[in-house]
């Protein structure tokens, strides 16, 4: 409990910089992130690991940060929502959400883009069940997912990385 | 602005902070000097209350203890009827029914004081199902457990079953179902005597809030303020229950002196707030041989919970669309909402059809068999037409053409020669393949006289650098109310759509423009921002300020000389009910919605006989909802009701015990997921109407209706199994197909 074990220095690179904070060691990082750094652009839906509203990237893989213990963040490099845009330059994954209507009441999206930027981050070119296996860790309730599988495609064709050639 | 906004799919308003994370919802904001609430709830369906105990090894002196006896004004959360309690006093009427509040600054310790608060209650009979409410096994509400029953009557039904050939009987249920907004309920409340109480949360409906903090604290309306944050998701779950949640927040502000904050997680959520109402529909219909309606008997009884809360108008929309898109002389529809121990059923997307749609559209595959005729030509012979009546009496004025939307849906989905290929390769094969449907309509906008009555406004300011602002109740639950109120605003006025802006839904500045429900928003709030803009338009033309065929400069230009010679420059509308409508509440007889969105979907299914799995292979929605505003927007919402009802028909199984859901969690309680929807194909026909903006229709709700009796229909056709209620589980499946494969075998023995 909170009163027997103290907190410990944890050292980690979020969206970036580095981060030095202290945390109960078994502190979930959804709260780290949330309470300690004021990042709420990752949000907590079930608070138990089935609908990746806390997803964020964590050594380049996709977790959920409610499941995450604060320990296990000392020396690894993060991206949240917020890391995802280059400023004010939205991320090609982010402007697809926009034009495609991948984006409805808002708050899965967070977990959705970052799951999208992952999977495209391992296949550039994804098909259709790739996508499907990709987002299926991500629980949206309000889309039926059609406009963000357009979206996955959309943002995959607008970075031109890989074209479907040499797929 | 030559080109209009109207048909095209702009950027969503709010859409870049959504996707950058930067939206704030209720549990990111933070306050200073804020505390955390908590809720001490029941853990028994219903009791005396004896004694609260606050248990040993906790602080209590460092928390803020609210009971109901520390409740300013009425204990009640106000709504229809007056029976529902903010805090249990005495009696205790549903498991999970709140009675003590706690606040503190520690959230931790707060979960751990939560725990060791005991309630000590004496046991009472209970009841937990349809069946035991109506046999009055216990009386738990009023005299009969009855919160609210309505009576259709058209024609002579007595006297037309003598003219039936053939009469078919059905029972069909449906199950309960959780919104499952991805966002927990949530609100913060500022509370104090010389303030009054403001709260900000994840809600639909700002003033039926603000309706149930004026209660609960008998303070002027003007001390009491609702303020909507960024909501993730409603479905109905943030029409009524938020009133509870603010309530109680606002409780320990007031207590405390300290800003609160309530935020459920995912299993108080699932357990503690609405879902949707379990029902039990009967049917008997007589038809002649050749397949033409002569009579209809309809029996709909819904579940309400513990409290009336909005059963009654629940209800209502399921007994007005009970008889389905079928025009038949003589109907009768008998309905009751029914009293249960269980936390009260609310309001959630479809509100009522959704269940009675289900009953008819499987019934009447039934029927078709029982004369002979395909599923799709008996609904032909029987579909409405222009002229004709509703259950209701309702004379339909409008084209309405389910003979075409039926001939697109099979077109698109290839029906026909999917179902002949099924029946060919399903012999031997274990994965079955089928393919169903099914056709139906959805009213628009509040029941009746309900539009009448709510008197809905809408107000429009521009300021001196020429935007726009819209001032409305009418909330952006994802749905995309900012978006489409800004297209109508701004092809009203001539301008772009960066020129409008919405004012965030605040009791303090913006009118009552009803609740964010009933597929009302786009159609009748979104007539009323285009009133509103024609209004400040006119305005700026009598001024002289601004001529007819204007650049968005001039009107600029306008907007600040006006504002400066004349002062504030704002513009207002109100409801008024299209020509001719007529309703009575007496007969439940009328004009039960200015018009209908109508509906043919096809769902086509695979059922493994090894696994016992269903699932959705391919889904087609054709639907007729006026003039579309926004393509991409207006299909969002048809896949997303598709996708939610593809999860109430096969997936989503709220497990009761005593009166409380056993499966309160996302691990247990299967929402489908990317992996479990087909593709979802929406087909729009346009058919203006022309009360709504620019012809459109309410759509919101139209999509939660017909899938699940299509689902159940296409499980029919590729397995023969005949399922009448959902959800159809692996489980459901395996016992109805061993069954079935029992009784083959016993035949052949």
């Amino acid at each position: 409990m909170a009163d027997t074990v103290s907190k410990v220095d944890i050292e980690c690179t979020v969206n970036g910089k580095l981060s030095r904070f202290q945390a109960y060691p078994m502190a979930r990082l959804l709260d780290v992130w949330r309470e300690g750094l004021k990042l709420t652009g990752t949000k907590e839906g079930c608070g138990e690991g089935e609908c990746g509203a806390c997803a964020v990237l964590m050594n380049g893989a996709i977790v959920n940060s409610c499941l995450i213990p604060a320990i296990e963040a000392d020396g690894a490099d993060f991206r949240t929502i917020e890391g995802i845009a280059s400023g004010a330059q939205l991320h090609a994954v982010q402007e697809a959400f926009l034009e495609c209507g991948g984006a409805q009441c808002g708050i899965c999206t967070p977990g959705m883009v970052i799951a999208a930027v992952a999977l495209i981050e391992r296949h550039p070119h994804p098909g259709d069940a790739e996508i499907r296996e990709g987002l299926a860790g991500n629980l949206c309730r309000c889309t039926g997912y059609q406009k963000i599988f357009a979206a996955v495609v959309r943002a995959c064709e607008s970075t031109g990385r890989n074209p479907p050639e040499n797929r | 602005m030559e080109e209009k906004l109207f048909g095209h799919s702009v950027i969503r308003k709010e859409g870049r902070d959504k996707v950058t994370g930067r939206a704030q919802y209720v549990d990111d904001l933070a306050f200073p000097g804020m505390i955390y609430g908590v809720t001490v709830r029941s853990s028994i369906a219903r009791g005396r209350i004896r004694g609260i105990r606050h248990g040993d090894g906790i602080p209590w002196s460092e928390f803020t203890i609210v009971t109901a006896a520390d409740i300013p004004g009425k204990n009640e959360i106000a709504a229809i009827a007056h029976d529902q309690p903010c805090l249990a006093d005495q009696f205790i009427n549903h498991p999970e029914e709140p009675i003590v509040l706690l606040a503190h600054p520690d959230k931790y310790l707060l979960e751990e004081a939560r725990r060791a608060v005991q309630i000590d209650v004496e046991p009472q009979p209970a009841i937990f199902s349809i069946e035991d409410s109506l046999a009055k096994r216990a009386i738990i509400s009023g005299e009969d457990n009855v919160f609210k029953s309505y009576h259709i009557e058209k024609g002579d039904v007595d006297a037309a079953w003598a003219r039936a050939d053939v009469i078919v009987e059905g029972e069909f249920r449906t199950g309960s179902q959780e919104q499952l907004y991805i966002e927990n309920q949530g609100m913060i409340a500022v509370a104090n005597p010389r303030d009054g109480v403001t709260v900000w949360g994840s809600l639909q409906c700002p003033y039926y809030v603000h309706k149930a903090l004026v209660t609960l604290f008998g303070l002027p309306h003007e001390k009491i303020r609702v303020i909507q944050t960024e909501t993730g998701g409603g479905f109905g779950g943030k029409e009524e229950y938020p009133s509870m949640i603010a309530a109680h927040a606002a409780l320990l502000a007031w207590k405390s002196g300290k800003p609160v904050k309530i935020v459920y997680d995912r299993a108080e959520d699932m357990v503690a707030t609405t879902k949707r109402h379990p029902s039990r529909t009967r049917h008997r219909t007589g038809v002649t041989r050749d397949g033409k309606l002569v009579a209809m008997d309809i029996e709909f009884v819904i579940d309400g919970g513990a409290y009336a809360t909005l059963s009654s108008v629940v209800l209502s929309r399921g007994t007005i669309h009970a008889a389905g898109p079928y025009f038949c002389p003589n109907v009768r529809v008998r309905s009751q909402a029914v009293a249960t121990n269980a936390p009260p059923h609310g309001a959630f997307r479809g509100f009522g059809a959704p269940q009675s749609i289900f009953a008819i559209e499987r019934h009447f595959d039934h029927v078709a068999r029982a004369v002979n005729l395909t599923p799709e030509e008996f609904r032909r012979r029987n579909f409405l037409h222009k002229d004709q009546t509703t259950a209701t009496g309702q004379v339909l004025h409008e084209a309405v053409d389910l003979n075409g939307l039926l001939d697109r849906a099979f077109k698109e989905s290839d029906y026909h020669a999917k179902r002949k290929r099924f029946a060919r390769e399903n012999s031997g094969a274990t994965i079955k393949r089928g393919i169903g449907f099914s056709s139906f309509m959805h009213g628009a906008g509040f029941t009746g006289s309900g539009e009448v009555a709510l008197a809905s406004i809408v107000e429009m300011e521009a300021t001196s650098d020429g935007c726009v602002r819209i001032l409305a109740a009418s909330t952006e639950i994802g749905q995309g109310t900012n978006t489409v109120f800004s297209q109508i605003a701004a092809d009203a006025l001539g301008i772009g759509f960066d020129r409008i802006e919405i004012a965030r839904p605040d009791t303090r500045s913006v009118p009552n423009s009803g609740p964010t429900v009933a597929s009302r928003t786009s159609m009748v709030v979104g007539k009323l921002v285009e009133a509103a803009a024609l209004s400040l338009k006119r305005t700026l033309l009598e001024s002289g300020f601004l001529c007819d065929a204007c650049t968005e400069d001039e009107f600029v230009r306008a907007c600040r000389r006006y504002i400066e010679t004349r002062g504030p420059l704002r513009s207002r509308s109100q409801y008024e009910p299209p020509p001719g409508l007529y309703w009575d509440d007496a007969t439940y007889s009328g004009d039960a919605y200015g018009t209908y969105a109508w509906a043919v979907y096809v769902a086509e299914v695979a059922v493994d006989t090894i696994t016992f799995e269903a699932r959705v292979t391919d889904f087609v929605a054709v639907q007729e909802v006026g003039k579309v505003i926004h393509p991409v927007l207006a299909a969002g919402q048809i896949e997303g009701g598709v996708a939610q009802a593809i999860g109430m028909a096969l997936y989503e199984n709220v497990v009761w015990h005593e009166g409380r859901m056993a499966n309160g969690q996302m691990t247990n309680y299967i929402m489908p997921t990317a992996a479990d929807i087909p593709p979802i194909r929406a087909f729009f026909e346009e058919q203006p109407y022309p009360f709504g903006p620019g012809g459109a229709k309410g759509i919101g709700e139209l999509p939660m209706d017909g899938p699940a009796p299509a689902i159940l229909n296409a499980i029919e056709n590729a397995t023969g199994i005949c399922l009448r209620e959902t959800p159809a589980t692996p489980e459901v499946l395996m016992d109805a197909l061993l069954e079935s494969m029992t009784e083959k075998a016993g035949a052949r023995g």
